[in-house]
């Protein structure tokens, strides 16, 4: 069954699932990677990131990506919310490890019901001009639906990493992460930093629950799909690297579409998370982790 | 003497008073209990992977409950309903019906949905020696063998084989027959029956199997499948999946461009209305089994005031509009249950187990006979082909027309477009 041909396309289609799954990914590497805080929430954020492009989408006609950009904002602002709970009821009392990690569990079950309870348990898709659509590059078939978000995952990748790299508070975000107590001493504020910080875990997360819904249908309760894989991801590609985040996201999708083209799909996440178990034996830290 | 007749009196008087006094207390007892609901008791998937499909279900016992209330009860007595969320998670199915049976005290039970739901129940229906009735499962007597179960699905007498049975005939008959066949599905408990089933008629039929693979259920790209099936060129694509794999393989068969002479077979949620009006014209062609479709051939009596009912709740509670698949089975299963109860003018288990596997019932969903084993005694798999889906609209899935019934031959409502492309067109 083996052809170039099919080798080609089923690059193509991991590099571009990869693209999706750095998007989903990115969030939990800002909030897990570089702030400790394991947010276990994140895929329900996500979720409700589709949720909202639904809504503007059945109701508004309103692109689903174009709707995930423009509520952000307001994602953001939850995040930040979000953080301050947990900061001053677990965290500032040294009580983060255990119960806050009940916290995002409990937080993750509230949304899963919140949405059930709103939206009901039917299957949720949107419409969008690109979807069902593909494109043929010499004999590789591209389907939109793929690429789209494939290209804002990136974008967001290298968003991020600009961010991080080239900006005060994103420089802070970083050393937040190595050092609070020199931060401190360099007059920023590790709380509010990380509020930030948080904040944009889960922007990033709603935007990516954008991209979802375009993939594929979503109900309440797709995000336990993704709690493992965002984290494995994570872990992968070296916490707190934002480009490490980007590559094992790629390599896991390409690992995945090979063997579903070639060997057969019920192989695939057996060998993307053999990879996970190889790489953290030979490098403990990940990919790209210090 | 006057003072001995007035004490005669009293006392006769005293008597009087205590004997109707018992009379009346025992006629309370006896209205009280006359008034004691039949309490009917379930664990459902509200949350989790299957509440797409569990929450419609309950929403039409409910419907039945009150339909029956309305007439007065079971044996009199009103009957009252009481279900929990089984979180889609069959561990919690135990515990469930262990409080139904002993702190509920319910008088029945009928099983949560789907195969992987009714499979831990069937242990404690043998040991308490409880009638039950399964809601949509697979096979799920075929170790058992438990005389007391019947399930509602209409897979008929050889669940697997018969499950796909149509979907085979239909290709077998096709001028020129397709030669070549791929079998795909999820790593998941309906699928894997279904695909084995499809197996041995694969072998009966004698089509050459080209592609047999499953994939994980949490899969998010599908074109790779899509694409590996393509490479195989088979004539017909045999596909066992739950919703977000079938929106998948049909997302991703339009975009690879996928064309076998047949494609579907055994899609879990191209009958829902989200997706039906999701997909759209995508569907145009593919052939997949259903239960129910609004075509002259399936009207039986009730079931346009069951949709009428459902269809006015399902709005509000925000579950599946149109409700044509599991909905008026599920209002069957429990309509039959009431039938029984009815019918052996009795509570008792083995009763009431005695005369559903005797009788025939007439249903929403037409008649129902069990056989041995608990299936329906003759296999009712529809086999309906998606013709002229034409943008997104909702109500074009109303009438007749879209979703025509081919098999089997009784229920037959139109002709196949064959092949897959010619209905695309």
């Amino acid at each position: 069954m083996f052809s170039w041909d099919l080798l080609a396309n089923a690059i193509v289609a991991g590099i571009l699932l990869g693209g999706f799954y750095a998007a989903v990914s990115l969030g939990v590497s800002l909030t897990f990677g570089l702030l400790d805080v394991v947010n276990i929430a994140h895929p329900a954020f996500v979720i409700l990131g589709a949720y909202v492009a639904y809504t503007m989408n059945s109701s508004f006609g309103l692109d689903p990506i174009l709707t995930g950009v423009l509520f952000t904002p307001l994602f953001y602002a939850v995040g930040a919310g979000v953080y301050r709970i947990y900061y001053s009821s677990f965290e500032r009392r040294g009580e983060e490890s255990l119960r806050g990690l009940v916290f995002f569990f409990g937080l993750l079950f509230i949304i899963e019901v919140a949405l059930s309870l709103k939206y009901g348990v039917d299957y949720r898709m949107v419409e969008a001009a690109y979807i069902g659509k593909s494109i043929d590059l010499g004999g590789v078939g591209i389907a939109f639906r793929l690429l789209v978000p494939c290209a804002v995952g990136l974008a967001m990748t290298l968003a991020l990493y600009l961010f991080l790299s080239r900006t005060f508070y994103g420089r802070a975000v970083m050393g937040v992460s190595q050092d609070q107590v020199a931060l401190r001493l360099m007059g920023a504020n590790p709380v509010r930093i990380k509020t930030i910080a948080f904040g944009i875990g889960i922007a990033a997360a709603s935007l990516s629950g954008a991209l979802l819904i375009t993939i594929s249908p979503v109900v309440p309760s797709t995000d336990r799909d993704y709690i493992g894989r965002v984290f494995a991801i994570t872990v992968l590609g070296g916490l707190g690297s934002i480009g490490g985040t980007l590559v094992a996201s790629i390599i896991l999708g390409v690992a995945e579409s090979l063997m579903a083209t070639l060997f057969g799909p019920s192989w695939s996440l057996a060998v993307s998370f053999g990879i996970l178990l190889l790489a953290l034996a030979v490098r403990p830290a990940g990919l790209f982790g210090r | 003497m006057n003072t001995l007749r007035i004490g005669r009196l009293v006392v006769g008087a005293l008597v009087c008073v205590v004997v109707g006094a018992v009379v009346l207390a025992g006629a309370g007892v006896f209205v009280a209990r006359a008034a004691d609901p039949i309490k009917i008791g379930l664990g459902m998937a509200l949350t989790g992977g299957l509440s797409a499909n569990g929450k419609p279900a309950l929403m039409a016992m409910q419907i039945w409950k009150d339909d029956v209330n309305k007439k007065g009860g079971l044996l009199g007595r009103p009957v009252e309903l009481i279900a929990y969320d089984d979180q889609t998670n069959a561990a919690t199915v135990p515990g469930i019906y262990t409080k139904l049976l002993e702190v509920d005290k319910v008088h029945f039970v009928v099983s949560g949905y789907g195969t992987n739901l009714i499979a831990p129940l069937m242990p404690i229906a043998m040991e308490r020696k409880l009638t039950i009735m399964g809601i949509l499962g697979l096979a799920n007597n075929e170790k058992y063998k438990y005389p007391n179960y019947f399930q509602i699905q209409p897979s008929g007498p050889d669940p697997e084989a018969n499950w796909a049975t149509g979907f085979f005939e239909l290709a077998a008959r096709q001028n020129p027959k397709p030669q070549t066949i791929a079998l795909v599905g999820a790593d998941a408990e309906y699928p894997r029956h279904a695909i084995a089933g499809a197996r041995e008629l694969v072998k009966k039929f004698g089509f050459k199997n080209v592609y047999d693979k499953s994939y994980p259920p949490s899969t998010v790209d599908y074109t790779p499948i899509a694409r590996a099936i393509k490479a195989v060129n088979p004539d017909i694509v045999f596909v066992a999946s739950y919703p977000p794999d079938s929106v998948g393989m049909v997302r991703a068969a339009a975009e690879v461009g996928l064309q076998p002479k047949i494609f579907g077979g055994g899609m879990v949620g191209l009958q829902f209305t989200t997706v039906m009006t999701s997909l759209g014209p995508m569907l145009n062609g593919i052939v997949n089994y259903d239960f129910w479709a609004p075509e002259k051939t399936m009207m039986f009596p009730g079931i346009q005031e069951f949709f009428t009912e459902y269809q006015k709740r399902a709005k509000e509670a925000g579950v599946d509009t149109l409700g044509y698949y599991l909905p008026p089975y599920a209002y069957s299963a429990i309509q039959i249950l009431g039938l029984a109860i009815e019918g052996s003018k009795s509570l008792d288990q083995q009763k009431v187990a005695d005369y559903i596997r005797s009788n025939e019932f007439s249903t929403i969903v037409g008649k129902v006979r069990f056989g041995a084993n608990g299936e329906w005694a003759k296999s009712r798999v529809l086999q309906v082909q998606y013709q002229g889906v034409k943008g997104t609209d909702v109500e074009q899935f109303r009438g007749p027309g879209k979703k025509v019934v081919l098999y089997p031959d009784e229920f037959k409502s139109g002709n196949i477009i064959y092949p897959y492309s010619a209905a695309q067109k």
